[in-house]
Parts: structure tokens; C-alpha cells; sequence
């Protein structure tokens, strides 16, 4: 096992208190390496979208412990102050759907993030088109995303989840609108991007198409985390 | 996508609030400025009007008009001539015209009242039945129109003569308007001579031509509404005035003070309402940004979630909506502004002053308009929790 990626150990969520307590994650332990892309899956209440928020920094855990990279950002409490930061330097994230903003171009989109960091315009663009052109949009970089196709749209959102070359990308139901073909193709790019720029990547899955393409899986179940070998057809 | 048609068409329906609002400024200024040419033009340095009166225009006012003669003879006074005014319908074969017919003294071009410059044709020459109107009342060289029972033709037009109610000026010659303004119609005048002849006070045997001296002195006018004067270069309009208030007792308004009662006073009313318009149509427009605004960002709390888990600032999701709400602000000023400029001035039945300071102050009012609008909209968008953006 390296030590980048992500490491989860023990971790435990509890939403209220008292008699309405509901135990949502109770022994959470995970490792997603840098290129390996893994599926989280599980029944619906299960604690799959806990367990998404808690890694994405938007909601607090109750205990355990998250390494990202070489860095603990969570021990007991965070250990990382501006976690608004954190989610845009260091986690991508993917949704269901492309959530495009709707009156900044393609382009502007996607180099919103790095210039929010603090990176001059024309570099985040140049970094965007980069992208694009990994993920063959490249033509469409200057159109609005109401322009776009569906699929079109899904691949600027990778891009966006990429553009800040976060060591860690979780992608809640990437898939769930597209046929097949389409969400086996999102999948390829999933790949061929964790590769590419060393990316652990989390998949939080419902859909059957896709699940035989990981290599490795975490089935979730009343808040306990299973790991199981993938089939991992497809993409060697 | 739709919401960007709701956006075009919310920023259109703006803009012709917006159009509507420059056009009330633009009405405001032009009845300003339409009471300055008229004061202007009348050529006079001091208003000479019945004691106690805010005449001629504001108010009615009555002299005798051989009053002019003692104004004068005053030292300081280079000419004094007698004025009236009448606003009355002005009857053309094709309909009536309102119109403010404007009796000016017999003399040479530059005597005050007189139009001071013509468009076409020539000035009054003959002491009845001509008349110079404002192209204004549509009126053309050589119609024939009537004003009360007399016939007159046109001989000369003007340009940009209207009274402060924004209706065209016809001069005639003064002896005329002064019978028009003072006899009636035929029948009250057969009327009365009717009633004077049956009086028997007038039909005294031993007195022959007492009835038909009566008669005449009803039927002649010895008033006229005010005395312009013109003020020899080197006086002060104001002692002038001073002396004409003191040795006449009549009330004297020199030029500021006559713009103060026609600005002031007849039309403040008029920019009150115009004022309220003001008022209304900004809050009709605030409100319009704000809902639309606010709608929009409702719709999209979705990806605004989206945008602070990817680690956005408030900042700067609060500059993208200050900027849909100005962009929606300067749609709404384009079209605004050609809609005054190009649609509404033009068809406007009165004349509309569009001065480019109202138009960047009504710029300003807008982007103000706007930011504000988008308050609540902000609001709800800092509310929205990160969490949110993933799934449920
Ligand atoms: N804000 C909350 N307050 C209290 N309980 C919550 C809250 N969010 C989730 N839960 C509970 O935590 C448990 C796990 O929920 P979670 O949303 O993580 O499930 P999930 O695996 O995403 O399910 P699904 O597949 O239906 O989306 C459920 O029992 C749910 O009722
Ligand atoms: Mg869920």
C-alpha cells in the first residue's frame, strides 16, 4: 500500500443526539490508491452520501480518521483550517448531473477553479483546453453549456472536477442519466484520467452497468464498509 | 436553454419601463424648456401685470391697455407693448386645433410679443385678419382659419412656440385677440343688444344715441393681460420694476422671477405626478429585477451548492449575481433608451428634452436598482449549504 491517495480509518457518523441518534457511519475503513479507480456501493440509507459528504469536508464526522495524500485533514476534529480551500485544491468532485453554470462559457467554467486559486486567467484557460482536449470537447470550448449535449456537458463537469489536479476525485452517480455506452464511456475517461494525473478516484454507484468494471469495491451496509475484489473488465 | 429567453425578455420588458421613465424625465425637461422659449421669445426684460396676479400665464390678469403709455414714457424703457393671451379652440375646415392665440401690438419685427424669428413666410403686416402660427398646429402658409367669429391667414410660421401647457401659439394682430377674448359668440352678443335695446334707461326720449353709443362701448375691449417691456441696455431690470411697481402699483416679474412662477408653480404640479411616475416605475422595476433575479437563482441552488463545495467564495458567488442583475439592468437601459430615444419621444405629443445627464442619471438609478434587487436573491444563495450539492 502506498501512502498517497486516500486512507480512511475508522470513521464514524452520527446525525442528532439522544433517542433520535441514527449511527449513519459506524467503522468506515477505506484506501483508494493514486490511478485506481474504486465503486462504493450499496443499499439505499446505507450511508453511501454520508460517507460522500464526510470525505468532501461539507459535513463534519464524529471520529475515525482521514489521510489525504500525506496530510491528516481529519483526526477527531479537522485538522485543516479553511476546508472551503481544501474541497478546491485537493478533492474534484463529479455529480449525476453537470451542474454547469449557465452563463459562463465551457471554457469559463472549468477555469473558474484555478483562477479562484489564485491562478492567472489565461493559464486556467490554457489548462481547461488542455483538458478538453483529453476528454475531447476541445471544439466545444467556447459554446455555452446549454449548447452542449448531455454527454457533452458530463465531460466538461470531469474536467471541472479535474482542473485543479486534486489528488482525490469523488464522483456521486456520474453515470445514472446515461445509456450504457455513454456511462461506460464516462468510465473509460474516470480511468484514463486517474492514470494520467494519478488520481484516486471514488465512484459512489447505484448503476449495474458499470459495476463490473472496477477492480475494486466497497460494499456499504448499515454504515459498515466492505472491501471485495472487482472484475475489473475493460479497461487494462 | 429557457431561463436565458426569461432573462432577454424580463431585460426587454425593463427596458421599456425604463423607456417610459426617460420619456416622464424627458416631458419634465421639455415643458421646462418650453416655458424658457416662451419667455425667451415674448423679447421682454420685465412682465407688467394686474396687481396682486401671477399673470399672464399663470393666472388670469386684466390691464387697461393704454397703460403701456406711462410705462413708456418711464426712464429706462426702451419699448413697452401690450400682450394678450388666449388659449381657445382654432377652428380649420378639418377640425379644431387647441391653440394659445397670442395678440401682439402692430409695429416692426423685434416689438415684444412678437415672434422673433419665422420658419416661412412673413410677420403680420395688416392690422386684422392675418396670423402667424406655430407649425406645430399643423397649420400651413395660406389656410384660412377662425377664431371665434373672424377668419384670418396664416402668413407666417414658427417653430418651438408653444405656451406651458405645451399648445401651439397663433398671433394675430392685438385688436383683434382683444375682441376675440371679450365677445362672445353671436347669439349672447344679439343677446345682449337685445336686452339693452328693451332697457328703458337707454331709450330716454331727449337723449337720441344713447343706446347706440352703449352698444358700441360693450362691444370694444380696453384690456389686454400684461405689458411686456423691454429694458434699455445699461438699466437693471430690477429698479426698473421697482419704479413701475411704485409709481403704477401694478405688479412687475422680471425674467427670473416670471421662470419661477412658469417653472415653479404651473408646472411643479406637472412634475410631481411626473415625480410619482418616477417613483412607481422604479419600484414596478426593482421588483420585476428582484423577482426574476431571485427566481433565477432559486432555480439554480443547485449548482450554486455545486459551486461552494468546489470551493467558490461568497464573494464571488455574490459578484456573479450582482452581475446577472446588472446585465439584466443594462439590457434593460438599451432598450430603454432606444426606446425613448427612437419610439416614444417621436410619437409623444409633446416635445421631449432626452439631456444625456438624465440618461446617466437614470444609468446610475438602474445599476442602483439592480444591486439592490439582487439582495434577497444573494441572501438565499448564501444560505444554501455546500452539502446540498451532493446527492440525497
Ligand atoms: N441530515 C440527516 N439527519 C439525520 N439522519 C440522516 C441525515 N442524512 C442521512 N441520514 C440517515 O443516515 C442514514 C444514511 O443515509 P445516506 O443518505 O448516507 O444513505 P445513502 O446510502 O446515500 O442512501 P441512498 O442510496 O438512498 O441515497 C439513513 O438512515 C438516513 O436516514
Ligand atoms: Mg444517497
Amino acid at each position: 500500500m502506498t501512502a498517497k491517495g486516500i486512507r480512511i480509518q475508522g470513521l464514524k457518523k452520527r446525525y442528532g443526539s439522544g433517542d433520535t441518534a441514527v449511527d449513519a457511519l459506524k467503522t468506515v475503513d477505506m484506501h483508494v490508491a493514486p490511478g485506481e479507480v474504486v465503486g462504493l456501493i450499496g443499499p439505499s440509507g446505507s450511508g453511501k452520501t454520508t460517507l460522500l459528504k464526510c470525505l468532501g469536508a461539507v459535513i463534519e464526522p464524529t471520529a475515525g480518521k482521514m489521510i489525504l495524500g500525506d496530510d491528516v485533514i481529519y483526526d477527531d476534529g479537522w485538522k485543516v483550517k479553511d476546508l472551503r480551500a481544501l474541497r478546491r485544491d485537493r478533492i474534484g468532485f463529479v455529480f449525476q448531473a453537470p451542474y454547469l453554470i449557465p452563463f459562463l462559457d465551457v471554457t469559463d467554467n472549468v477555469a473558474l477553479l484555478p483562477m479562484l486559486a489564485g491562478m492567472p486567467n489565461a493559464e486556467a484557460r490554457k489548462r481547461a483546453i488542455g483538458l478538453f482536449r483529453a476528454l475531447d470537447v476541445e471544439h466545444r470550448a467556447k459554446a455555452m453549456p446549454s449548447q452542449l449535449s448531455g454527454g457533452e456537458q458530463q465531460r466538461v463537469a470531469i474536467a471541472r472536477g479535474l482542473v485543479n489536479r486534486p489528488p482525490v476525485i469523488l464522483a456521486d452517480e456520474p453515470t445514472a442519466p446515461l445509456d450504457s455506452e455513454r456511462a461506460l464511456a464516462v468510465i473509460r475517461i474516470l480511468n484514463d484520467m486517474a492514470k494520467k494525473f494519478e488520481t484516486a478516484i471514488i465512484v459512489v454507484t447505484h448503476d449495474e452497468k458499470i459495476i463490473p468494471t472496477f477492480k475494486r469495491i466497497y460494499h456499504i451496509r448499515d454504515g459498515v464498509t466492505y472491501e471485495e475484489e472487482g472484475e475489473g473488465r475493460g479497461f487494462e | 436553454m429557457h431561463s436565458w429567453g426569461k432573462f432577454v425578455f424580463t431585460g426587454m420588458g425593463l427596458g421599456l419601463l425604463i423607456g417610459i421613465t426617460l420619456s416622464m424625465a424627458g416631458i419634465y425637461r421639455g415643458m421646462v424648456d418650453d416655458a424658457k422659449v416662451l419667455l425667451d421669445n415674448s423679447g421682454a426684460d420685465l412682465w407688467v401685470v394686474q396687481k396682486d396676479t401671477l399673470g399672464p400665464y399663470a393666472e388670469s390678469s386684466s390691464l387697461y391697455d393704454d397703460i403701456w403709455r406711462g410705462i413708456r414714457g418711464m426712464p429706462g424703457v426702451e419699448r413697452a407693448a401690450n400682450i394678450t393671451y388666449l388659449t381657445m379652440q382654432v377652428g380649420k375646415q378639418d377640425g379644431d386645433v387647441r391653440a394659445m392665440v397670442t395678440g401682439v401690438t402692430p409695429g416692426e419685427p423685434g416689438t415684444p410679443g412678437w415672434p422673433p424669428y419665422l420658419v416661412a413666410g412673413r410677420q403680420i403686416t395688416r392690422s386684422h385678419y392675418e396670423a402667424v402660427a406655430d407649425i406645430a398646429s399643423g397649420f400651413k402658409l395660406g389656410d384660412r382659419i377662425q377664431i371665434r367669429r373672424n377668419h384670418y391667414t396664416i402668413v407666417g410660421l414658427t417653430r418651438r412656440m408653444v405656451s406651458s401647457n405645451g399648445d401651439p401659439m397663433v398671433f394675430i394682430p392685438l385688436k383683434d385677440a382683444q375682441e376675440a377674448q371679450f365677445l362672445k359668440d353671436n347669439d349672447a352678443i344679439r343677446e345682449q343688444r337685445r336686452r339693452t335695446a328693451e332697457n328703458p334707461a337707454f331709450n330716454r326720449p331727449g337723449v337720441p344715441g344713447l343706446l347706440d353709443a352703449v352698444i358700441a362701448s360693450q362691444s370694444t375691449n380696453p384690456y389686454v393681460n400684461a405689458v411686456l417691456v423691454r429694458v434699455e441696455p445699461g438699466h437693471a431690470p430690477e429698479e426698473i420694476a421697482e419704479s413701475i411697481r411704485r409709481w403704477k402699483r401694478l405688479t412687475v416679474y422680471t425674467r427670473s422671477q416670471m421662470e419661477e412662477i412658469l417653472v415653479g408653480k404651473l408646472i411643479a404640479t406637472s412634475a410631481r405626478q411626473i415625480f410619482m411616475f418616477l417613483v412607481i416605475l422604479s419600484i414596478v422595476s426593482s421588483a420585476i429585477v428582484a423577482f426574476i433575479i431571485y427566481t433565477l437563482t432559486l432555480g439554480k441552488i443547485r449548482e450554486i451548492a455545486v459551486l461552494k463545495l468546489i470551493g467558490t467564495k461568497n464573494r464571488t458567488i455574490v459578484g456573479l449575481i450582482m452581475q446577472q442583475s446588472i446585465a439584466l439592468g443594462l439590457i434593460g437601459f438599451v432598450v430603454g433608451k432606444i426606446s425613448a430615444t427612437l419610439l416614444m419621444a417621436p410619437i409623444f405629443p409633446k416635445y421631449v428634452l432626452l439631456q444625456p445627464l438624465d440618461s446617466v442619471m437614470g444609468f446610475i438609478a438602474v445599476v442602483m436598482i439592480c444591486v439592490l434587487s439582487s439582495i434577497i436573491a444573494i441572501r438565499a444563495a448564501l444560505r444554501v449549504d455546500p452539502a446540498e450539492a451532493i446527492g440525497g
